[in-house]
């Protein structure tokens, strides 16, 4: 039998004993996720040092391993032996409970992550819905830090995070219904699923809303991670560290560990829900592949982290290019820009997947075109009324908001 | 799918437990513990700390976050049409578009009632009723510091 059928085998089988599928589940969590977790964590702690050495003309760490890569391991031995400091009138309780929300949060993530057709430990059907609820655990994680330090540089980071809480929750939690709709269920295995074939199967480009819908998630990714430009609550230059000055030893690099973990989390549901997940892109090598279910699992992994890798590359690359924007522009972006893009796609890309249905090679018997033509049309022309009228009343109602704040200023 | 959820469950606790690990038991081995009133003062710079972190200050996004509500409910309600939407084509999908069409519609007149009314600004008037905004610079130049 082979491995990951046995591991299948032993999480779904409902006839195993509870022992069994215990020590099968205990054992993907204690050997799979943590150790992924840990060591994408320093390598990315290492890459994000060397790709902002090399965008400033420097080498990085050089001395700990070729090229400085154990350097990551270095500094996190020494973390662990440093002094472990709770500053006088801090909330106790919540300074230690502050770390463990940020990182079981982004650990049990990796619940629902899929990293192959059989590598997930639970594939639920709420699986999207799920990420977008444990996504919040680490804001709160977050905010609880800067309320417990008893400093005012962790208050006003703690401060920040949750106005960017409230600010890029709502276009991200619209890019997921808008990806629900096009793939047509909340499993994440179920979303890649639906991305088969072609890569112009992929959903970024089902549809002319996608494309829009993947940045958009991509911005408010980059918000939900405090990666630059939205580094808002631990503006270094501004903030000292912001929510986490008064940590120190460990529980300073559980923070760090649980954050770049999240920026794997956060690329990796990119690939999931607009990149085609596991499948290469080219359909012959998929089927190829599939005739194995060792292979299947082995290459999809592959292709699957080495894609999420290149987005968080991305996102390092944009760290050290963007200067960070003020909060007043953040809330700007999100609400203002973000929110409304983002319901036009979503009713958009409603519209667009009712008159097209799905591409002709996924097309399965429930997946037929939702609309009858006449319908199509007329859904067609309320969507254009709707937003053109629409545009036209923004338009309007931001002039109105411009002459009144204009007004009260030369009073 | 009760094993699922219950899978899910045991992640949750052995992220607990790793952090358990690290913070209370391999640091507190490998760490030394030596107490100092001064190591203990809060970080102000250098400065001796001035009072209470705990002040109340204006938080001004109480708008913001009222607004975050209500559509945080308005995506906690989406998804449930999401995931069966293309079940619809047997039972009029036109329907079920225009539904929440009209649902999103009326989000969509809520939030620009919002933008109109200037709850969604960040500089707003100050407590003594006169207007402290400042004018949004035009196009192409900068704002004054």
């Amino acid at each position: 039998m082979e491995f990951f059928t046995f591991v299948g085998w032993l999480l779904d089988n409902p006839d195993a004993g509870f022992l069994p599928k215990f020590i099968g589940v205990a054992a993907a969590w204690a050997v799979g996720i943590t150790v992924f977790v840990s060591v994408a964590a320093l390598f990315f702690v290492w890459l994000e040092r060397k790709v902002s050495a090399h965008i400033q003309c420097r080498l990085g760490p050089m001395e700990v391993g070729p090229h400085g890569v154990l350097q990551t391991l270095a500094d996190g031995l020494k973390l662990l032996a440093k002094e472990d400091i709770i500053p006088e009138g801090a909330d106790r309780f919540l300074f230690a409970l502050a770390p463990i929300l940020a990182f079981a949060g982004t650990f049990v993530s990796f619940a629902v992550l899929p990293f192959g057709p059989d590598l997930v430990i639970a594939d639920l059907d709420l699986g999207i819905f799920f990420l977008a609820a444990v996504g919040s655990l680490e804001a709160i994680g977050v905010i609880a830090a800067g309320w417990a330090s008893n400093n005012k540089w962790s208050l006003f980071g703690s401060v920040r995070a949750a106005t960017q809480v409230v600010s890029y929750e709502i276009p991200m939690g619209i890019a997921f219904v808008t990806v629900a709709v096009v793939a047509g269920t909340l499993s994440l295995n179920g979303m890649v699923e639906s991305q088969n074939g072609m890569f112009w199967n992929w959903l970024v480009f089902r549809n002319p809303f996608m494309p829009i819908v993947f940045i958009s998630y991509y911005i408010a990714s980059l918000a939900e991670c405090k990666r630059a430009p939205f580094d808002l609550p631990e503006a270094e230059s501004e903030l000292v560290s912001g929510f986490h000055t008064e940590y120190s030893g460990m529980r300073f690099g559980i923070f760090f560990i649980a954050e770049y973990a999240a920026m794997y989390v956060v690329s990796a549901l990119a690939v999931v829900m607009f990149l085609g997940g596991w499948y290469t892109g080219i359909a012959p090598v998929d089927a190829w592949v599939a005739k194995s279910a060792l292979l299947a699992n082995l290459v999809g992994a592959i292709v699957l982290i080495t894609k999420s890798f290149a987005l968080v590359f991305l996102q390092m690359w944009l760290r050290w290019t963007l200067p960070r924007i003020r909060l007043d522009q953040m809330m700007y972006l999100c609400l203002k820009v973000m929110v409304p893009i983002g319901m036009v796609c979503l009713i958009g890309a409603a519209l667009w997947q009712g008159i097209a249905g799905v591409p002709a090679d996924l097309m399965g018997d429930s997946q037929r075109p939702a609309f009858p033509v006449v319908g199509s049309i007329s859904g067609l022309v309320c969507f254009l009324v709707a937003t053109v009228g629409g545009w036209i009343w923004v338009r309007g109602a931001i002039r109105g908001t411009k002459s009144y704040q204009l007004a009260n200023y030369k009073s | 799918m009760g094993f699922q959820y219950a899978n899910v469950l045991f992640g949750l606790l052995f992220g607990v437990a790793f952090v358990i690990l690290n913070v209370a038991v391999l640091s507190r081995i490998l760490a030394p513990r030596i107490k100092d009133p001064a190591k203990e003062t809060t970080y102000e710079c250098g400065e001796p700390a001035v009072g209470s972190a705990w002040v109340r200050f204006d938080m001004r996004f109480y708008t913001v976050a009222l607004v975050f509500l209500i559509f945080e409910v308005e995506v906690a309600f989406l998804f449930p049409w999401a995931a069966v939407f293309h079940h619809f084509s047997k039972i009029g999908g036109l329907f079920a578009f225009l539904e929440v069409f009209v649902f999103v519609a009326i989000l969509g007149v809520g939030l620009v009632y919002c933008w109109a009314k200037g709850d969604l600004e960040w500089v707003k008037s100050t407590s003594s009723g006169e207007a402290a905004v400042v004018p949004p610079a035009p196009r192409g130049e900068l704002r004054a510091p």
